[in-house]
């Protein structure tokens, strides 16, 4: 049983890590992660961690820190968001073409123009197609549990991929919670030292990161496509493993009220929480609307998604995040692809809003439902809204 | 040679034989090769040390040869010759 203790969520991560007993941290502050790596410099310069934290000059120097550290056998980890993620891109999917276990934590923001700090996330799904396991938290015990997971997953030898563990920017990253925080024995005893089975060692020597021609490159994606499409098992596994430890059981897709729902709520992060009290009022007023989460959103988790929508008529897929111009929120497009061939289906509504940290509130919620009802009753369903926007 | 499948290939591209680049000959990627005058040359090594892929080497007479084997032919060493002791030949010659 760990400690209930009231804190930051920033901070709750930082010593998540800290009692992972990471070897090396190489970050560039950016709000709002700042402080996860502002309070793990601090672990290092007090002592209460034994790890080498690079301060480095940009996110494309940090991402590039990792690589090398991961190649040469280290536990280790970085932060960042938006405009740092973005700068970082290049050496992101060099980090999943390697096959590199770096536990990342987002704390998801927009991405400029116009310049906003606040948060949403346009800036994880602009790397969803960059190979790494991908996973949303939804609440401070959620960042917590989930960055001590997000290691034992990435480093299990039939994964060996990177994590981004995405928490939303000031909604999650500045809030204080009350948090169980577990004690470094329990964690250290749940997650052995890291013993990379590959790695960069004179006394051994291996190259990384080859030249590959065109005809070796295609069989080197496909590898690394099954190899990552093949993560499911291992991460529900981890979940399993660690809930039968720690009490707390994840699941790629989480279930809210679901049971004959004819609507459901699909969504990722934070305002899911808020969602769901929406979901509370609506069944309270004899709607059946239910909530569905994605939690791990990289593997796809296609089984999981379809089953959870299998019943319902309509699917409100609300998205931070807008795809300018394209088929509408990526994770509505995305739902709608996996969908499409299957024989119960919902309708996929999507809708577009909580953009650079505007707020969500539940009445919101319950009007999104009501709209995307009216949509599917009518047969005029658009590929996209944006809501919450002054016309 | 039978080419590895996706099941086949080593795990994310791991080489694990060091310096197996030296069975890649790269030679034949060249289109002109430099040829030397040893009346002209003297020695200085120059060449050496601009050759970009180091395909050049000093023989036993002290001379700067070239190793065919993996000289892309780029032309820098005839660039840089002081004593014009090296000339690009088209290999179609
Ligand atoms: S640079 Fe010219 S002169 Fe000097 S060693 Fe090479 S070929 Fe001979
Ligand atoms: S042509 Fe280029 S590669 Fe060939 S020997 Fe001269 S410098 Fe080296």
């Amino acid at each position: 049983m760990g400690k209930l203790t009231g804190i930051e969520v920033s901070i709750a991560c930082s010593e998540a890590v800290t009692l992972c007993d990471v070897d090396v941290i190489a970050a560039y502050p950016i709000t709002p992660q700042t402080h996860i790596v502002e309070h793990l410099s601090e672990q290092v310069a007090e002592g209460h961690l034994d790890a080498e934290y690079i301060k480095v000059e940009s996110e494309h120097s940090a991402m590039s820190c990792c690589v090398g550290s991961s190649a040469a056998g280290a536990r280790t980890f970085t932060s960042t968001c938006s405009q740092g993620l973005a700068l970082m891109h290049e050496i992101v999917m060099i980090a999943s073409g390697l096959r590199l276990p770096i536990v990342m934590a987002v704390a998801t923001r927009t991405l400029s123009a116009p310049l906003s700090i606040w948060g949403d996330q346009s800036d994880v799904m602009s790397e969803r197609d960059s190979g790494w396991i991908t996973i949303f938290a939804e609440n401070g015990q959620e960042v917590f549990d989930l960055t001590v997971q997000s290691f034992r997953i990435a480093e299990d030898e039939r994964v060996l991929f990177p994590v981004m563990l995405c928490l939303d920017g000031f909604h999650l990253s500045h809030v204080i919670e009350p948090i169980e925080l577990e004690s470094k024995e329990d964690v250290q005893a749940w997650l052995p030292p890291y013993k990379a089975k590959y790695r960069l060692d004179p006394d051994n020597v291996l190259s990384m990161g080859a030249f590959a021609m065109p005809d070796y490159f295609s069989e080197i994606k496909k590898q690394q496509n099954e190899a990552l499409r093949g993560t499911l098992p291992v991460i529900k596994e981890v979940f399993k493993d660690f809930g039968d430890r720690f009490g707390r059981y994840y699941e790629p897709v989480t279930r809210y009220q679901t049971e004959e729902a004819e609507t459901i709520i699909v969504m990722a992060g934070a305002f899911a929480g808020t969602a769901r009290l929406a979901v509370d009022t609506m069944r309270a007023a004899g709607k059946k609307v239910g909530l569905v989460t994605i939690k791990v959103f990289r593997p796809f988790p296609f089984e999981e998604i379809t089953e959870a929508l299998a019943g319902a008529k309509t699917a409100v897929v609300i998205d931070r995040a807008l795809s300018v111009a394209g088929p509408g929120g990526p994770m509505a497009s995305e739902i709608r692809s996996a969908l499409y061939h299957e024989q119960k289906k919902p309708a996929v509504v999507s809708m577009v809003g909580g953009l650079s940290g505007r707020d969500v509130f539940q009445e919101q919620f319950i009007e999104l439902v009501e709209r995307a009802e009216a949509c599917v009753a009518s047969g005029k369903i658009p590929q996209y809204e944006m809501f919450g926007v002054r016309e | 040679m039978e080419l590895p499948t996706w099941k086949t290939i080593n795990h994310a591209c791991i080489v694990f034989e060091a310096g197996n680049s030296k069975e890649y000959l790269t030679g034949d990627w060249r289109s002109m090769r430099p040829e030397r005058e040893d009346a002209k040359c003297v020695k200085c090594g120059e060449c050496w040390m601009y050759c970009p892929d180091a395909a050049i080497y000093q023989d036993e007479q002290g001379y700067y040869a070239v190793d065919y084997d993996y000289c892309k032919g780029c032309g820098i060493c005839a660039r840089e010759c002081k004593h014009g002791a090296i000339t690009m030949v088209e290999e179609s010659e």
